[in-house]
């Protein structure tokens, strides 16, 4: 009985602290603006939508990788995934559920394009200093 | 504790640094263990639940320097830090109850539930300094997240073990959970470290789950 109560109370706090630390990741790059490059590649300038962010993972997967930024992106894509998840099933149920989860989709898409940046400018970064030497 | 040396005050996160260190200390001592007797002789299993309890017993220390670093404008971490070792040896005594009243009295069966029932008082206590970190609004996002990693961490230990406790054949479920917890905490500290300073800060409210 008491195993079964830790068990539910700790993948309850689980859930809360998952969600905090992502919505902590994304609050850190959501001040940051687009450069105008990456705007007219991926087409998303202050606002991103849900539906983006497969399209820009496969622009992040297409350019080199940045060792610092893998992980963030990785926990991410987890809580895109269970956004996904959740506004599918409880998002029937409870149209404000609904409404939240594409919020935070949209801002999952704008993590996702400050990192492909961030990653565009280190590649051009890294260029310019082989080509200087 | 290198990312903390380089990129930050050391003395200021020390607790973390000494979790870290013990950490370190502990796989050391666990290698040594496993190349002498190997996996599953008894030599090695007393040996890695009893570290664990003891790394435990040093997270309980880095969150008492979490609950130092959040409050300390308030003056009351030396209360803070009498209160959580009262509650460290009163889960001891009550891991230990439980286990002297059951039949078997294995000292492994002890151990689970002492590892238990520690890494539920752990997140207890780190879901109240959230609280605290919410209601103080406070800012930084380092300690932000260096809180909720641990949040993770404890949570991930205290579900797996629970687990254990109640269904002890399902190995292959909650035997890779702690393993992924161990690996995730020292990386998001690092994260944490590496990509911002002491001073960089955002809006609380974007943190709390239900909008505020």
């Amino acid at each position: 009985m008491m195993a079964a109560l830790i068990f539910v109370f700790s993948v309850a706090a689980l859930m809360q602290f998952f969600v905090s630390y992502c919505r902590s990741l994304i609050a850190a790059s959501a001040r940051r603006a687009l450069s105008s490059d990456v705007q007219d590649v991926i087409g998303i300038r202050r606002s991103a939508n849900g539906d983006d962010f497969a399209r820009v993972m496969q622009y992040l997967y297409l350019c080199p990788d940045r060792r610092e930024d893998r992980n963030g992106i990785k926990a991410i894509g987890a809580y895109f995934r269970l956004l996904g998840a959740i506004g599918t099933v409880i998002g029937k149920l409870i149209p404000s559920l609904r409404a939240w989860t594409e919020s935070e989709r949209s801002q999952c898409a704008y993590f996702a394009a400050v990192a492909l940046d961030r990653r565009i400018a280190h590649n051009r970064d890294m260029f310019a200093e082989q080509m200087s030497a | 504790m290198v990312c903390s040396l380089f990129r930050g005050p050391l003395r200021r996160y020390f607790t973390l640094n000494l979790y870290m260190t013990m950490s370190v200390l502990v796989s050391v001592g666990r290698y040594v263990v496993f190349t002498r007797h190997g996996l599953t002789s008894s030599e090695y299993v007393f040996f890695y639940y009893y570290s664990d309890a003891i790394l435990t017993i040093c997270l309980y220390f880095a969150l008492m320097g979490l609950y130092a670093i959040v409050f300390e404008e308030l003056g009351v971490g030396m209360r803070l830090r009498v209160f959580m070792m009262l509650l460290l040896i009163g889960t001891t005594l009550f891991s230990y109850s439980v286990v002297h009243q059951s039949e078997s009295r294995m000292l492994t069966h002890y151990i689970v539930e002492i590892s238990q029932n520690l890494y539920f008082v752990g997140l207890i206590l780190t879901y109240v300094l959230w609280a605290a970190l919410l209601k103080l609004r406070e800012s930084r996002v380092r300690v932000i997240q260096i809180v909720l990693s641990l949040g993770m961490y404890f949570s991930i230990n205290a579900a797996s073990y629970a687990l254990r406790n109640a269904y002890p054949n399902l190995r292959f479920v909650w035997g890779y959970f702690p393993l992924a917890a161990g690996l995730f905490l020292p990386m998001a500290w690092i994260y944490a470290f590496m990509k911002f300073d002491d001073e960089a800060r955002l809006a609380p409210a974007r943190l709390a789950a239900v909008p505020r």
